[in-house]
């Protein structure tokens, strides 16, 4: 620990710090546009200078690396007069467009100038333009505004782990790019717009749409991908106009995939946003009453639930409530057909929790492609590379993961191996996309043997890949005594009638001739298209729920909006529903049904004991397949989506099926 | 001007001084052969198409010998004017403009390669495509400016006629030996030697 004094405060850093950091410990406000604590130091703007004691000249409090009995101070005249200075060096070529650029109201340079700036430049000469680039769907560029901090080239080869963006040029030609034309190769592309301090990199979906003081934020979390980020949704009126990232830590320290960020204006489109009923074979609307008594009338005899991938908690449990109340055990929340029993909690929980990443000396990811099925982990697995975490792959040949791995073979013969031995904290990833092989029960077993879970340490990972798949196995939505699981519900004439509640990733049309069909969820995809029912429920932003995330961790997140039309929250429909079907089910209000289950008490991440292994099964040759998951539009949202459906076409080569899932 | 070649191969002289350079990093560090290898791309270029420069594609060429990004590589190539990312005449005439050679009559200089170059201006190339004009900035060798580099030769005490004759042999094919032309030895005085010429004085 070094002892450095600022402006006469005492405080003690670990040595190596910044001084930059020893000020912000004592309280100190330094302004800065280059540094970002999450980045490697650049140096480069001079923003952040102060005096040192002894120090012939102001320093960079960023680069400069503390001593101990180093006497600093922020704020002389010597620091006044060169921050002005640096000042004004930066608004020479800076454009006077704060009222027509996006990050007003939000902008460094623009708080910065206010505070540290002298009120007028005594530039006279023309200013430079810049071309603008073009470097994705998502990120508009105004280049001319770029200060050249450097903090996008940076973010681009360190976090993201796509080198793609340099400086060219010098001097005042210096320019940021791409230099060859193209869009940035990365599922964390809008991460440089909130990493950007000036209005160079902005929101190209929300370009000129809204004004930062205009808008509401509500927190909630994105469901969008089972990482769990913590989001801020800005919402005016009824209009969701931009999704950020919160920070967390533990989750996604301040990163957020693009698909989370920037799909939900399929929000507006494809909206279930009344009641719609089936009659002579066609679906017509209908109001709640009729659609209740065409629920009353048709969801009768043998019954069944699958809920999707993105559902709340709240509306899982009250779906089963309403199952188990009408004797039914027929439920499944695996569309994907995922080999996970539910029994033992630590089977299916990312167990080693994101953070542990970093601590861990050994990492084997199975199968799929965790760069897609969950873009922010990916990171924080870069991250841990970058400080000499070794990486292992078992799975198709090939991947672009954004680090370096031992690829270690193709087929599940490769899981004999010895890349974890003599690792004290191995991690194994195994992605939910194994659990779907007709040999999951093995591979299942042998990733959890390459873990070798202690009570101290649990490294065995499972990677769901939405937001609400966790929490209906938590609540155990899947096939009770005697009930049926989703393949069993497909065959001809085991039910009568299915409860559709936002399941769209399954093939709906699998679904037996003469099955009737109630679809409730927020989108008109692939299960509201074989409905005999429809009834329009609430996208996550627009109500109040829980979700669990991959590692087990719950939160909460609250409504942005209010659902489109006649739509209502999804417990409240199910509510209706055993209402209208004479079903008793425990719950009146939201308190109530969140009291039924411990699941609800519960806040953050919550740990499951290790336990027995799992039961293996009879093991597989075949080669994991190529991920050819659609990222962008996975789910019904991103598929309602233009931005998706463009970024898609851009980073896909063509436009994608529909249904690429 | 600048038509981008499809494809870029080493050919078998440049794989030759790679090798050579490459020996001279370790391993993990050899991103440091980005400037000699732009400096090898530039040269093959020059002997393959007659004009030193150095197209995308060879730079991703270079990215992918030393394993970094080719972005790194642009970076580094667009950075420093001694590699030219535009397509180049077959000699590149470059006139240093820094006020030991402005005194000594670098606009007379300036002024040949535009008569006789048919050069229009710094930064372009001539119609017949055989010279292509920039201005740098101090070459280092004020005591014999004015300077013309052409390529990589030093041609000295410049001035309007000896800056034609330069040109006109050069359009003849001939490399004239680079150096003072009139004929100082280095920078010795013009005239011979005046001290410690063994005479007693």
């Amino acid at each position: 620990m070094a002892k450095v004094t600022v402006d006469g405060i005492e405080v003690e850093v670990p040595n190596g710090s910044s001084v930059l950091q020893a000020c912000e410990a004592a309280g100190k406000e330094i302004p800065r546009f280059c540094y970002h604590e999450r980045l490697s130091v650049a140096g480069n703007c001079r923003m952040c200078l102060v005096e040192v004691e002894r120090a012939p000249k102001p320093v960079a409090s960023c680069a400069y690396p503390v001593m101990d009995g180093m006497k600093v101070f922020t704020d002389t005249p010597v620091v006044r007069n060169a921050r002005r200075g640096v000042m004004e060096f930066l608004l020479i070529n800076h454009p006077l467009d704060c009222p027509i650029c996006d990050q007003g109201g939000e902008c460094d340079l623009q708080d910065q100038a206010v505070g540290y700036g002298n009120g007028i430049s005594r530039f006279h000469e023309p200013k430079r333009a810049v071309k603008d680039k073009y470097v994705g769907p998502l990120v508009k560029t105004v280049m001319t505004r770029c200060i050249q901090c450097t903090r996008c080239v940076r973010f681009a080869a360190e976090v993201a782990g796509v080198p793609e963006l340099g400086a060219t040029n010098r001097g005042e030609n210096m320019e940021i790019g791409t230099y060859v034309e193209k869009a940035l190769t990365s599922e964390l592309s809008g991460n440089l717009i909130d990493i950007c301090p000036v209005g160079a990199l902005t929101s190209r979906p929300y370009a000129f749409v809204a004004r930062p003081w205009e808008l509401t934020k509500t927190d909630s979390i994105d469901v969008l991908d089972a990482t769990g980020t913590p989001i801020r949704i800005d919402t005016r009126g009824a209009e969701v106009l931009r999704i950020m990232p919160r920070q967390d830590d533990d989750v996604n320290e301040e990163w957020m995939g693009d698909r989370g960020r920037f799909s939900f204006d399929g929000l507006k489109r494809k909206r279930l946003d009344r009641p719609w009923v089936k009659r002579d074979g066609k679906l017509k609307p209908a109001t709640w009453e009729e659609a209740m008594v065409a629920v009353a009338e048709g969801f009768k005899g043998r019954v069944g639930g699958i809920v999707g991938d993105t559902v709340d908690a709240e509306a899982i449990l009250a779906l089963k409530s309403l199952l188990a109340g009408m004797g039914s055990a027929n439920m499944d929340c695996r569309q994907d057909g995922a080999a996970i029993d539910g029994a033992n909690r630590a089977h299916y929980l990312f167990n080693a929790t994101i953070a542990g990443i970093e601590e861990a000396d050994a990492l084997l990811i199975i199968g799929g492609n965790p760069r897609t099925e969950a873009p922010v982990i990916n990171a924080r697995i870069r991250k841990a590379y970058l400080a000499g975490l070794k990486v292992g792959f078992v799975g198709a040949k090939g991947l672009d993961l954004t680090y370096r791995y031992t690829h270690l073979g193709e087929d599940p013969a490769a899981l004999a191996t010895d890349f974890l031995a003599g690792a004290q904290k191995p991690v194994v990833i195994l992605s939910r996309e194994a659990l779907t092989r007709p040999d999951a029960k093995a591979l299942l077993a042998q990733a959890w043997a390459l873990a070798n879970p202690t009570p101290d340490w649990n490294g065995f990972s499972l990677l769901h890949h939405f937001g609400g798949q966790v929490g209906a196995l938590d609540l155990g939505f899947l096939p009770g005594q005697g009930g049926l699981d989703l393949a069993g519900m497909m065959a001809p004439g085991a039910v009568d009638a299915l409860w559709l509640l936002g399941a769209d990733g399954f093939d709906a049309s699998a679904i037996p001739a003469g099955t009737f069909v109630v679809y409730q969820g927020h989108h008109g995809d692939a299960g509201a298209a074989r409905a005999d029912v429809i009834l329009p429920g609430a996208a996550y932003t627009e109500k109040e729920g829980t979700w669990v995330n991959t590692e087990g961790r719950v939160q909460r997140a609250y409504a942005a909006v209010q659902p489109p039309g006649e739509a209502k929250p999804d417990w409240r429909i199910l509510r209706a529903a055993a209402a209208a079907l004479d079903v008793t089910v425990p719950f009146d209000t939201l308190e109530q049904l969140r009291a039924a289950h411990p699941l609800f008490s519960a806040q953050g991440l919550v740990r499951a004991e290790p336990g027995a292994a799992p039961v293996a099964g009879p093991a597989g040759t075949a080669a994991f397949a190529a991920s050819s998951r659609n990222y962008w539009q996975a789910e019904p949202i991103g598929r309602a989506s233009p931005t998706m459906a463009e970024c898609a076409k851009v980073y896909m080569g063509s436009t994608p099926l529909l249904a690429a899932e | 001007m600048s038509e981008e070649p499809q494809s870029f191969a080493f050919d078998e002289e440049s794989e030759k001084k790679i090798a050579e350079i490459l020996a001279r990093y370790p391993e993990p560090k050899k991103a440091s052969g980005t400037i000699p290898l732009l400096y090898v791309v530039q040269k093959q270029m020059g002997r393959q198409t007659g004009s030193a420069w150095v197209p995308r594609v060879a730079m991703d060429a270079i990215a992918e010998r030393l394993e970094i990004a080719p972005i790194r590589v642009y970076e580094v190539a667009t950075f420093y004017f001694m590699f030219n990312t535009k397509k180049m005449g077959r000699y590149h005439l470059q006139v240093c403009g820094t006020t030991p050679c402005m005194l000594r009559g670098s606009d007379d200089v300036l002024r040949a390669c535009k008569d006789a170059g048919h050069v229009s201006g710094y930064g372009a190339t001539s119609p017949d495509g055989l010279f292509t004009m920039s201005e740098v900035e101090c070459l280092g060798a004020c005591v014999n400016a004015p300077i013309l580099q052409v390529d990589d030769d030093y041609y000295e005490d410049m001035d309007y006629d000896s800056t034609v004759k330069l040109i006109e042999a050069l359009k003849r094919g001939e490399r004239p030996t680079p150096g003072s032309v009139i004929g100082r030895q280095t920078s010795a005085p013009e005239g011979g030697p005046m001290v410690l010429t063994g005479e007693e004085g």
